[in-house]
């Protein structure tokens, strides 16, 4: 069942079996994931535990070693165009001389005319996706004048101008403070309505009031509750707002922290 | 100065070599902006350098300069292309050793051409006052290709400029652009040889860029600013030169250098005045 209670419908995302590896170094082992149209998926876990790099393996940047990949019934390079994506880094230098506006705009590229300027539809696409974050009074500033917070806004406004089917977000709130990161997945919740999300977060404390479903990644998928949880189970397996998530070894380790080792890349159940 | 508007009048000569100089400017405005927001100033620099091989050839083989020149150019910013997609790490080093070899392979032609060996200069710092008609017409043809690729795929260029992966996700053959961007960047640098010698092109394609950067936020107004003031420094660059008989080349580098300290300098100083009264309000 999703959570809208609708008869079960194809996933949006399926990745089967998925093993990855940076060189010698193993990211990712066996990995399983399903994602359901309509859902607002949390995928936690330590830092190094391939988080990004399941994400980069969905968005097509990178090509599984083994495995299978499947977003929207198609390889993830076809697909893409019916993504939005929201990188933890922003790929670029704050200096660059460019405004709010065109960096929004970039969003629309792939879509209409492959040369010349951008259309007054692809203009009206930004101002739009804009007001929806609650940024349109940025549109001409300055891309190196934002704060924390309203660049997340920006970043969040170029991934929806596409109008995609499917929106990632890789540690949307990791840069700015919490009240702001309130407000950031209040908007997230909202978007939900017609959007299926694909949210990584290392702090599963904060997101466990907004996701419909959490999976838990440390080089495998451990937990993949295909239930609905809620805010109050979560709570109970990682204890209510505390930003840690415990290991089976018995050695804390803040979710913050790049402790883990391979010894150490087992997570928690959280069986529901 | 009214001696050289006078002499402009009079010699066709100074007619062509402002008209190179506004035809120069033209490159360094379009593409100077990419080169700096792109941080490619040292690849630049290796095309720029790598160029002699080809104008050595040429002229052994009794070609246009020109024509090697801009053949190498293209090869020169494929070839450093093509390293820095396959390795990333090589690039420092393909940029060091082509910039070298290229060098080394021109003098080698030039000395064993007979009679061109005072070519040697102008290929290395230029001679304004030496455009014939026919490299006119060239450099105008190059503009325009510059013009038209340019703003046929103004968006593209941006945002492979601004955010590779972003572009990529989007579906912008990231990889098609960034090479067609380092030809561009070649085919500039041919356009400026002729005005400040291959050695000083490096200077011209960026510092206008760099001024209009100060005080302009956008790549668009960048690249008129960075004409106009192009066509600003090499206009008044020849006008300085000429009374006293110094090298234009040296001359325009020097009137840009200038202007660019002044401005870096004017830059900081309005950063300063900006930010001290808006931080008690920045972190309320």
């Amino acid at each position: 069942m999703n959570p809208n209670g609708s008869p079960v419908a194809a996933p949006v995302i399926e990745v089967d079996r998925v093993c990855f590896a940076y060189g010698p170094v193993s990211v990712l082992q066996d990995v399983d994931l399903s994602v359901q149209p309509g859902e607002f998926l949390g995928l936690v876990g330590p830092n190094a535990g391939g988080k990004s790099t399941l994400l980069r393996l969905i968005l097509g940047l990178l090509q599984p070693q083994a495995g299978r990949i499947r977003v929207l019934g198609q390889i993830p390079r076809r697909a893409r165009g019916r993504v939005g994506y929201v990188p933890q880094h922003p790929g670029f230098p704050r200096d660059f001389p460019i405004s709010v506006q065109e960096v929004v705009l970039m969003g629309r590229l792939g879509l209409g005319m492959a040369l010349g300027s951008y259309r007054r539809t692809d203009r009206a696409a930004a101002a739009c996706a804009l007001a929806e974050v609650e940024a349109a009074d940025l549109a001409g500033r300055q891309i190196g004048t934002l704060s924390g917070g309203q660049l997340q806004r920006v970043l969040l406004a170029r991934a929806l101008v596409s109008d995609p089917a499917i929106l990632i977000l890789d540690e949307p709130t990791a840069n700015i403070d919490q009240r702001m990161e309130g407000e950031i997945f209040d908007l997230l919740a909202a978007l939900n309505a017609r959007l299926t999300i694909l949210l990584v977060s290392h702090d599963i404390g904060f997101i466990s009031g907004y996701v419909s479903r959490v999976a838990c990644l440390n080089r495998t998928l451990l937990c993949h509750a295909t239930e609905a949880i809620d805010a109050a189970a979560i709570s109970a397996v990682y204890g209510s707002g505390v930003r840690r998530i415990q290991h089976r070894q018995g050695r804390p380790t803040r979710s913050g922290a790049t402790g883990t080792t391979d010894a150490a890349r087992e997570m928690t159940d959280v069986s529901v | 100065m009214t001696e050289f508007i006078d002499a402009v009048g009079r010699h066709g000569f100074l007619q062509q070599a402002l008209l190179a100089g506004l035809l120069a400017s033209l490159g360094c405005g379009l593409i100077g902006p990419f080169v700096l927001v792109k941080r490619i100033t040292f690849l630049a620099g290796g095309i720029a350098h790598s160029v002699l091989g080809g104008m050595g050839v040429a002229v052994y083989l009794g070609a246009d300069p020109l024509v090697g020149a801009l053949l190498s150019a293209v090869l020169a910013a494929l070839l450093i292309g093509w390293v820095r997609l396959t390795w990333r790490t090589g690039e420092d080093t393909a940029i060091g050793a082509l910039w070298a070899i290229g060098m080394a392979v021109g003098i080698l032609f030039i000395a064993h051409t007979p009679g061109y060996a005072q070519d040697l200069m102008s290929f290395l710092f230029g001679n304004i006052l030496l455009v014939p008609p026919r490299s006119l017409w060239f450099m105008a043809a190059l503009d325009l290709l510059l013009l038209a690729v340019v703003l046929g795929g103004y968006r593209q260029f941006v945002a492979v400029a601004f955010d590779e992966e972003f572009a990529r996700l989007r579906g912008v053959p990231v990889t098609f652009f960034y090479l067609l961007l380092l030809v561009l960047v070649a085919v500039t640098v041919v356009l400026m040889i002729q005005v400040v010698g291959l050695i000083l092109v490096i200077a011209l394609l960026t510092l206008p860029a760099a001024v209009a950067g100060h005080w302009t936020y956008s790549l668009a107004a960048m690249m008129v600013a960075g004409t106009l003031l192009g066509s600003g420094l090499t206009s008044a660059g020849l006008a300085l030169s000429y009374g006293p008989d110094l090298p234009a080349g040296p001359t325009i580098i020097l009137l840009a250098g200038a202007l660019y300290l002044s401005s870096a300098v004017l830059a900081w100083l309005r950063g300063r005045w900006r930010a001290s009264p808006t931080l008690p309000a920045a972190r309320a």
